[in-house]
């Protein structure tokens, strides 16, 4: 059974601005961010019948509900995220004291090297993506390939809006994937079409890109992706997966959704 | 130009990251060398590039620098390279660097320096102002000589593959008799043709080198060699008491060591022709004399003194004589023979293991040099120091000689 860690949002809340979806400005409504957080919850546990498990949240910390961030988790090793910006940096001590709470052997990277977790590091049984430039340095790959025993392919990120990589792009079980080809620069583009079989590799459109379709979690045939992705669901529905709508509004004005509020637990 | 190294490390093939590295600097003006590229062997295991950047200006360098290094680019720390004063004259400090023939540069006081003039089996020394640094014989040392030490801050480049498409352009020491020798002789010749259209008065100006020996008089190679001298495509010669002697004999005598050239039988009391042809000359007091006076009238060293020709005579312990000019003192026939080497563009070693060698020895491997010898050891041994650009030819030095005349224009 898949094991999934989230946060509930009880501290949540856009208290700054580090990406361009955030603005102090267009506050989250606090309960309807709950209810669409509990509602994330209800699909996850009852319709696909994931395992969740919650971490404490922590007053001033209101990104701590995007555990998508908290870092990589493979085979029992947890390397924890080293954030770029100080207003995130708060949150590494909560998520190493989980990681070794539960018995996970805790490995830290250099501390010159930034690095954003799941957030920006994804992808298939055989090998990951690296998502960097705007969160993390190409350079915290090297060390976590040789960490994980994984190839690790870096795609460079060039648009602000797609800060991490899996706010554009999604590994999916069977060796699909969505993903948005503007996030990312003309090389990348090319690594990833090469690395995915033809037929199986979904370009969301820009409409939907900005939905984050992209922020979404597979589990087996199950896809949970954020409301107003027509197109994107359409092709999921025709590959043989099965969506599952979530509105998650409330956490689109920080620049997340249903993946950036989840980590895949292994 | 100015150059950096830089290191890239991780699964740059497959995602694409060291092409994307290579086309930035290439967009930005630069050019690289991927110097050393190790490529995982397992799909988990990291790739590794070391690339040279070179750049037009240091200011391009550094926008080269600032593009890539968000790619993974490492710029490589540089160290400054190490010097100890030389504990005494002539003796160097442990661990000294031993040079190679290739062009080297040595970082002292955070700068890259030229290491002047190249040659295989010196030292480095350092001077602070203006900083330079210049290769030295270990016994030219001198006490408190800031002499270059283990291996950091020095650099040694690969030579670039040459321009011209002759046969020194392969950059193959390979050494055959069984090659075909033609065009390796006509392309000797257009090279001693554009030396000599370049000629000018400056000293730095382009020479070829000849280093040769006795045996070019004796198998008849006498009368192309001195003609090829008189046209003016020889500038410097390098060679000992016999071939001069035996040269000089030949124009007192008619003979080579006894041997009349015309004839090819010995003549009577034939054996003391160089003799009393190296004891004429020493009572004229130089070669340069009995030429001048008119005594020697024609040959290899009369030819020589009237194009000027830079000789340097190195005796050796079987040597008759010797002639005025031998240097008998085979350190100061070194320093003699390195002296003459500064515009040296060809270098043609012919009939001679001693002088071959040991102008070899003394050459930068950037020289196209040719060997000619009837023993194939004697090229072999050339081509043996790794020269980029040396031609061996196991054949006949008169029949060598007597080609290449007739390539520059000689009706004999």
């Amino acid at each position: 059974m898949s094991r999934l860690l989230m946060c509930p949002p009880d501290y949540y809340g856009i208290e700054y601005e580090i990406n361009p979806w955030m603005r102090v400005s267009n506050q989250s409504n606090g309960n309807r961010a709950r209810t669409q957080w509990q509602a994330l919850t209800q699909v996850l546990e009852k319709e696909i019948g994931v395992k969740l498990e919650f971490m404490e949240p922590a007053p001033g910390l209101p990104d701590l509900v995007f555990t998508a961030n908290a870092g990589v988790l493979h085979e029992g090793r947890a390397v924890p995220s080293r954030f770029r910006h100080p207003e995130r940096q708060r949150e590494e001590r909560h998520f190493i004291d989980w990681f070794a709470e539960k018995g996970y052997e805790v490995i830290s990277l250099d501390a010159e090297w930034d690095f954003e977790g799941a957030g920006d590091l994804l992808g298939f049984p055989e090998f990951w993506f690296g998502g960097y430039r705007q969160r993390s340095d190409i350079r915290a790959y090297d060390q976590l390939s040789t960490i994980f025993s994984k190839r690790i392919l870096p795609v460079e990120l060039v648009d602000q809006r797609f800060y991490h990589l899996d706010t554009c792009l999604c590994p999916l079980s069977g060796g699909g994937l969505l993903y948005f080809p503007h996030a990312f620069d003309a090389y990348a583009q090319k690594v990833i079409a090469a690395h995915v079989e033809q037929g199986k590799l979904f370009a969301v459109p820009s409409s939907e890109s900005e939905r984050f379709a992209c922020n979404a979690v597979c589990v087996d045939r199950h896809v949970v992706l954020p409301t107003g992705c027509p197109e994107t669901m359409a092709w999921l529905t025709q590959q043989g997966y099965i969506p599952h709508p979530v509105e998650l509004d409330e956490f689109l004005k920080a620049g997340g959704s249903a993946k950036c509020l989840t980590l895949a637990l292994d | 130009m100015v150059s950096q190294t830089v290191t890239l490390q991780g699964h740059i093939i497959d995602s694409l990251i060291l092409a994307k590295v290579l086309d930035t600097i290439v967009m930005l003006g630069g050019t690289f060398t991927l110097s050393e590229v190790a490529i995982g062997t397992k799909r988990e295991d990291l790739s590794h590039a070391t690339i040279r950047i070179e750049a037009p200006t240091p200011g391009l360098l550094q926008d080269i620098l600032t593009a890539i290094q968000p790619h993974g680019a490492v710029v490589e720390t540089e160290q400054d390279c190490t010097v100890t004063p030389a504990p005494a004259d002539g003796i160097l400090p442990e661990d000294f660097h031993a040079t190679s023939h290739l062009p080297t540069q040595i970082r002292y006081q955070g700068t890259w320096l030229d290491v002047l003039q190249t040659e295989m089996d010196l030292a480095i020394i350092v001077t602070s102002s203006p900083p330079s640094a210049s290769m030295i014989p270990m016994g030219s040392v001198k006490k408190g000589d800031l002499v270059v030490v283990g291996r950091e801050g020095i650099r040694v480049f690969p030579l670039e593959r040459p321009a011209e498409r002759d046969v020194f352009g392969f950059m193959e020491a390979q050494v055959s008799s069984e090659r075909p020798y033609r065009h390796v002789i006509g392309d000797v010749a257009k090279r001693m043709q554009a030396i000599k259209e370049r000629r000018t008065n400056n000293p730095l100006t382009p020479k070829v080198l000849f280093a040769g020996g006795p045996a070019i008089v004796h198998a008849g190679g006498r009368e192309a060699l001195s003609w090829i001298i008189q046209e003016g495509y020889i500038h410097v010669l390098f060679c000992g008491n016999a071939l001069a002697a035996h040269d000089m004999e030949a124009n007192l005598y008619g003979t080579s060591l006894g041997y009349n050239l015309g004839a090819g039988r010995s003549v009577p009391h034939g054996h003391e022709h160089h003799l009393r042809t190296i004891n004429r000359i020493r009572a004229i007091g130089s070669i340069q004399q009995a030429v001048e006076q008119g005594i020697i009238t024609e040959g290899i060293m009369a030819a020589c003194v009237d194009q000027q020709v830079h000789m340097v005579l190195a005796g050796t312990i079987r040597d008759d004589g010797p002639l005025p000019e031998v240097i008998t003192d085979s350190i100061q026939a070194q320093e003699g023979m390195r002296a003459a080497l500064p515009g040296v563009k060809l270098a043609l070693l012919v009939a001679s293991t001693l002088h071959a060698v040991a102008t070899g020895n003394l050459l930068p491997a950037s020289v196209p040099t040719v060997c000619v010898d009837i023993n194939p050891a004697v090229p072999t041994k050339l081509s043996d120091r790794g020269s980029f650009q040396a031609v061996g030819l196991v054949m006949d030095s008169s029949s060598f000689l007597r080609e290449l005349a007739r390539e520059l224009g000689w009706k004999g």
